[in-house]
């Protein structure tokens, strides 16, 4: 019994120590986090509107998702003298402790507050009509009730359409012929992601072999295991993919890892922030463009439109049109043979000669 | 009673030691890392706000239920680390019951208990037949058994679910059968739970089981020796599969208040990690009911007043599974400590009273 004790009370630990360690991974490998002091919240002190921004989990430092609202939020408070509140999700908390962190930001007096992630969908409904004065925003979000919000805006976006255009790039790219796809989370939002990009690889190269999968069926866990999106990865690079496209928040860096270890001629493709700009020196060479989701352009502009006295609200699309998704050309050696192929595609897409779908 | 008197406070010395531990080395690794403990202790020790001490207690039932889920299992000698995935699919089951809506109001809300508890009890319980009929560990089945379940759930979340926006959850709850419960402050800030009560009866009715039970009898003496269980003609092989099966059916209940209480869905804002906190806990209260109850407050107190962290500090949120992690270790080890030191004492006792009778003899 005694011993049962100890090998379950050091297992418990090791599970709670675990937990800790896949939040600090999800974080950019702890070193790299920018650090306090680059943080803009802390030294803004302008006298405009003051915005909060609410993390998902990964958190500020993903160098994906979360990082790209903050790069809105930064551009914000330096054009509209504003000031900032920030806060972050941990894995696995209660639904209530997403609310109290948007109550908090409230109470502590900003005027609009950004949930970054759909997870904040459930919360922002709750806690919105209890602040009228006070203009709320959920990235990738949705209404979960049939009352409408009026301080509520919806900001989503046309993943598919800039996917379409990496998968453009990932198949002229391949010398395999298979490509492969990592994604966080087996849901609808990840799934257009899929979709855009399968269509995209097929619209360049019809007899193109695309490697599907997924870290977890439902668990948010799988946007912040870096380790996790390795091993996907490493199996699509087995299975003869030369260029893996993530989207999978922090996890990617796993891909890109999977990516250096499968060595010369093979790619991985980033997600959501330029990650060229992000990766370590070591991943920098193989990755060969980002799907940009400008959560940074949405953020930004959602805060603008509070500063100008008009907020947002309802659902708002960005789409290629608006520039709210695109391609990096970054790394300009890996890419360079390929932008007019990609602007060809782009432009048809625009046009709306081309219609992406939204499903696998 | 002098002698009751030192036992409780040698009982109460172990938390405490563990306590003053888990503190000190949480101070250590924040300084460590450059920020300031001072400010992180008076962020933490702060009075919660009213709507967090709505959620402590929230949160404290939660987390109850499942160390009661882990203390039937450790009790009885078993290590049931599948908490996790055998709340995860009840949840879900009573969730996708409950909205289906075969019953009306209270009955609904009834049934979809029973169903929780079944379903937990039958998947703790492929883990119980497996180690009863062939010796599997029931460690390494359960945690097999949680991934399965996540795997699982996701599978027909996604493809029976309904889907909203860019998430997909079970059907919302018939309007009659969500519980709501008391607001003892604003309404905005929030109910504690009408089902948060199932954590009393569940406390209530282990500590009965345990110790005004047949069934309780067997499952102790087994937990300590299986074979003098044996002995006295206790069927060690159906006590697994039984206990297993308890366990897994509170387990069941764990999610249970949240989804009556204001998730009205099995979706975003299921919370995952409970069952492992549970284990913790258990660890912890030393599977006493009451001790249990102490380390389920401390740690949604942890956990919730965590968040208050991200405003005016600097220190990270999830700073606080180190504490919570130290304590666990800290409470095992000092009691350890703490039972060699009082045996020793026993000992010596024991021989001075020896010494003292064989020296009157003589």
């Amino acid at each position: 019994m005694r011993r049962l004790t100890k090998l379950s009370a050091v297992a418990a630990v090791a599970a709670l120590a675990l937990a800790g360690c896949g939040g600090s991974d999800s974080k950019g490998g702890g070193g790299d986090k920018p650090a306090a002091g680059d943080d803009v919240c802390k030294t803004a002190d302008g006298d405009g509107p003051k915005i909060g921004l609410a993390y998902d989990v990964g958190g500020r430092g993903d160098r994906s998702f979360n990082d790209s609202a903050y790069a809105g939020l930064e551009k914000a408070v330096g054009e509209f003298d504003a000031t900032c509140i920030e806060g972050e999700a941990t894995d696995g908390e209660a639904e209530s402790a997403r609310e109290d962190r948007l109550r908090n930001m409230a109470e502590n007096g900003a005027t609009a507050i950004v949930g970054v992630g759909f997870a904040y969908s459930e919360s922002v409904n709750a806690v919105a009509p209890d602040f009228p004065e006070v203009n709320f925003a959920v990235i990738d979000g949705f209404d979960p009730d049939d009352q409408a919000n009026e301080n509520v805006a919806y900001l989503g976006f046309a993943e598919q359409e800039g996917s379409f255009l990496v998968g453009v790039a990932a198949a002229e790219k391949s010398k395999s012929g298979t490509i492969g796809f990592v994604g966080g989370v087996n849901n609808e939002l990840i799934q257009k992601f899929e979709a855009g990009y399968t269509a995209g690889a097929k619209a360049a190269k019809p007899d193109i072999k695309v490697e599907v999968a997924y870290i977890q069926e439902s668990d948010l866990k799988g946007f912040g295991d870096p380790a996790g999106g390795k091993a996907a990865a490493a199996g699509e690079f087995d299975k003869g993919a030369d260029v893996v496209y993530h989207a999978a928040g922090g996890s990617g860096s796993g891909v890109f890892d999977a990516a250096v270890e499968a060595g010369e001629g093979n790619w991985a493709i980033g997600v959501d922030s330029d990650q060229y700009l992000t990766a370590t020196a070591e991943q920098k060479p193989f990755i060969l463009t980002s799907m940009l989701k400008r959560v940074d352009v949405a953020t930004y502009d959602f805060a603008k439109s509070v500063d100008a006295g008009k907020p947002l609200t309802s659902f708002v699309t960005y789409d290629l049109k608006q520039d709210g998704v695109g391609y990096s050309t970054a790394n300009k050696t890996a890419i360079d043979g390929l932008t007019t192929t990609i602007d060809d595609y782009k432009a048809k897409i625009i046009a709306g000669d081309i219609k992406v779908p939204t499903k696998p | 009673m002098n002698g009751r008197l030192k036992s409780v406070g040698l009982a109460l010395l172990a938390p405490a030691i563990a306590i003053v531990l888990s503190i000190l080395v949480t101070t250590l690794v924040i300084a460590a890392v450059g920020s300031s403990p001072g400010e992180f202790w008076s962020t933490m020790f702060e009075v919660p706000k009213p709507r967090l001490r709505v959620d402590i207690v929230n949160q404290t039932a939660m987390i109850y239920i499942a160390a009661v889920a882990a203390a039937i299992g450790f009790r009885m000698g078993l290590f049931n680390i599948g908490l996790e995935g055998q709340y995860t699919i009840a949840s879900f089951s009573a969730a996708t019951f409950a909205g289906a809506a075969y019953l009306g109001g209270f009955a609904n809300v009834a049934a979809s208990l029973v169903v929780a508890m079944v379903v937990g009890a039958a998947w703790a319980g492929i883990a119980g037949v497996l180690r009863a009929t062939r010796g599997v560990s029931e460690v390494i089945s359960t945690i097999m058994l949680n991934a399965i379940a996540v795997t699982l759930v996701g599978y027909f979340l996604n493809n029976y679910g309904v889907k909203e926006g860019n998430s997909v959850h079970t059907k919302n709850l018939p309007s009659g059968t969500t519980l709501g419960g008391w607001s003892p402050f604003e309404d905005r800030d929030g109910d504690i739970w009408a089902l948060a009560i199932v954590a009393v009866l569940v406390g209530v009715g282990f500590w009965a089981l345990l110790n005004k039970t047949r069934f309780g009898f067997d499952l102790r003496a087994s937990g300590q020796s299986e074979s003098a269980a044996l002995a006295s003609g206790i069927n060690p092989k159906r006590m697994i599969v039984i206990s297993m099966m308890l366990s897994g059916a509170v387990a069941g209940l764990i999610w249970m208040p949240a989804l009556f209480g204001g998730a009205r869905n099995y979706g975003t804002s299921f919370q995952v990690g409970l069952g492992f906190l549970g284990i913790a806990v258990a660890l912890l209260g030393r599977n006493r009911p009451i001790g249990m109850l102490f380390g389920a407050l401390l740690f949604a107190f942890l956990s919730v007043k965590s968040n208050d962290l991200t405003f005016g500090t600097d220190v990270s949120p999830s700073i606080v599974q180190i504490t919570q992690g130290v304590a666990v270790l800290a409470v095992v080890v000092t009691y350890e400590v703490v039972r060699r030191w009082r045996t020793r004492l026993e000992q010596r006792a024991v021989s001075r009273e020896l010494t003292a009778t064989t020296g009157a003899t003589a």
